[in-house]
């Protein structure tokens, strides 16, 4: 091979294997969630606010893991869907209500006892308006609704332990021992917001954060906000 | 006869390569140190900052010279003696191409002039400034004045700050999977997802974890402690610029780790005061609910929830009793 197509050929490898790099760097750093997206964007008109229902559960009763601690989201269409990943339009009101179905216990920090970053920092447990929950009093705290990143914090107050009837298998329905929690919040500019739970109720892990606490589709997902 | 032709009329190579590299050095090191080096992270936040950057710029300004040295005596050589040239031979080794007695000596002498410096320096500057921003451990060897005090009265009830009379502030950061929070002894032990600081002030910063092994990376202040569970690892700086920063955990600590971090701003200290009386105030129904303040928590480890519990054992102290010396017995 002449000198000139020895010189192409080194070349036109070196482009090659800087373009593969450069695929595979982009692909593994593109943002993406797994699982499906529930998508809130188009059920009402743009800026309207968006009602959000979810629902938490002491067992999930089906799938791989049908013993784990599990949220379900309400679907536009009213169908329970088990999937922590929500597409909800930018800078709107999310009217959020949580049917807790899960007992409670005392906070590891009681710090996630008070409501945070919702509108007026308060919420509603069963129609009446509560800004913080002492979690060593009454039912203690089920799980919190969290994100992070927004300095949201919701406490979700635990149903009675000695229930006559809780709910072990969801979707859950109404019959069933719970508690409805309700609370506003603003959503910020678009961007995917992490959500997670603060109470370690992964039974039978180190620390309780294992398992559901750690697993995509069980104790936390994404906000994934959209400008609209 | 030939040997004594190429001495006579070859030029004096190596004081032009000294020259050469000497005023590359000094226009190098000087646009560095004008232009680039007031720009180098961390930037000068607080105190461990400033002088993370100036020990960043010391170091780039010694590297800078023998980086040039090795660019000008390469490309000094490519030009002068490269093959190919009309009117040139050859080069065919000899005595001096196999090695230069002398130029060993001073390579070997400089470098390890240099390196030893350099390990001096290194060493100075991380015990300088009370420990130049990393964590020490539960019992810090070097510490602000009227830390040990501060530290001291954070475990009483009747802890306060007050700007320029006990002038060290002292913060609890809790890691826990997957957040920090912030706790504020000297302003009733309320506790807070968000870190605001006062400027020109010494901070205490007492880092612990409530469950897995956590770091707290204040980027910007130069601040970097490791959060182990049931130790209280502290760390000292101090603040001189209003500004924000990045709080970052940098141990891998679970599925959300790459989501655990928040922001910080440094404010005036008026600025502060309001803020923590506010902030206290608004808090105060949570906070007589919190564990009472203590170094260390004992959550409980057998699964979901379970209070935390603070180590009612610690008293006040001699500064190693203080910081650490008696952990929780369970």
């Amino acid at each position: 091979m002449s000198m000139g197509g020895r010189l192409v050929t080194v070349i036109a490898a070196f482009v090659v294997a800087v373009a593969l790099v450069v695929a595979g760097v982009a692909v593994f750093l593109k943002p993406g969630v797994p699982g499906g997206v529930v998508n809130f964007t188009k059920a009402q008109p743009v800026g309207s606010p968006v009602n959000l229902t979810v629902q938490t559960v002491g067992a999930i009763g089906f799938g791989a893991h049908p013993t784990w601690v599990s949220y379900l989201v309400k679907d536009p269409e009213g169908k329970w869907i088990h999937d922590t990943t929500w597409e909800l339009p930018a800078h709107t009101m999310i009217h959020m209500t949580v049917y807790q179905y899960d007992s409670g216990s005392p906070l590891r920090n009681q710090e996630w006892g008070q409501v945070q970053g919702t509108i007026g920092d308060t919420a509603t447990l069963n129609g009446k308006s509560y800004t913080v929950y002492n979690s060593y009093t009454g039912n203690g705290v089920g799980h919190t609704f969290a994100v992070p990143s927004l300095n949201l914090s919701v406490p979700l107050i635990g149903i009675d332990g000695n229930a006559t009837n809780p709910c072990n298998a969801a979707p859950c329905h109404t019959n069933y021992a719970h508690n409805v929690i309700k609370f506003s919040f603003m959503t910020p500019g678009a961007g995917n917001y992490s959500w997670q739970c603060f109470v370690p109720c992964g039974l039978g892990y180190l620390y309780g954060n294992g398992g559901p606490m750690s697993t995509q589709n069980y104790m936390g997902g994404f906000l994934q906000v959209v400008a609209q | 006869m030939t040997t004594e032709h190429t001495t006579q009329t070859e030029p004096r190579h190596l004081r032009r390569i000294g020259i050469i590299w000497i005023v590359a050095s000094i226009i190098g090191d000087l646009l560095y140190w004008f232009l680039v080096g007031p720009h180098v992270p961390p930037g000068r936040m607080t105190s461990s900052a400033t002088s993370d950057q100036l020990d960043f710029n010391i170091l780039m300004e010694l590297a800078l010279p023998v980086l040039f040295g090795i660019w000008v005596f390469f490309g000094y050589c490519f030009v002068t003696w490269r093959s190919k040239r009309r009117g040139v031979a050859e080069p065919t080794g000899g005595a001096a191409a196999r090695s230069n007695l002398r130029a060993q000596v001073w390579w070997i002498a400089v470098s390890s002039i240099l390196v030893l410096f350099l390990a001096g320096f290194g060493t100075i500057e991380l015990i300088a400034g009370d420990g130049s921003g990393g964590g020490e451990g539960p019992n810090p060897v070097w510490e602000p004045t009227g830390a040990v005090q501060a530290e001291t009265a954070a475990l009483t009830s009747s802890a306060s700050w007050t700007p320029g009379t006990n002038h060290v502030l002292v913060v609890q950061v809790i890691a826990q999977q997957w957040k920090f929070t912030y706790r504020y002894p000297q302003f009733g032990g309320f506790e807070s997802p968000q870190l605001v600081l006062p400027d020109n002030t010494s901070i205490a910063f007492n880092v612990t974890s409530l469950d897995v092994i956590h770091s707290f990376w204040a980027y910007q202040l130069e601040v970097k402690a490791d959060a182990n569970p049931q130790e209280n690892n502290v760390a000292f700086t101090t603040t001189n610029q209003l500004g924000n920063f990045t709080v970052r955990c940098s141990e891998l600590c679970g599925l959300w780790h790459g989501a655990m971090y928040n922001y910080g701003k440094v404010v005036s200290t008026s600025a502060f005061q309001n803020w923590a009386t506010t902030t206290e105030s608004a808090n105060a129904a949570n906070t007589k609910d919190l564990a009472p303040f203590a170094w260390t928590y004992v959550p409980d480890a057998n699964g979901a929830a379970g209070g935390y519990y603070p180590d009612g054992t610690v008293t006040p102290y001699s500064p190693v009793e203080t910081y650490g010396a008696k952990q929780p017995a369970s």
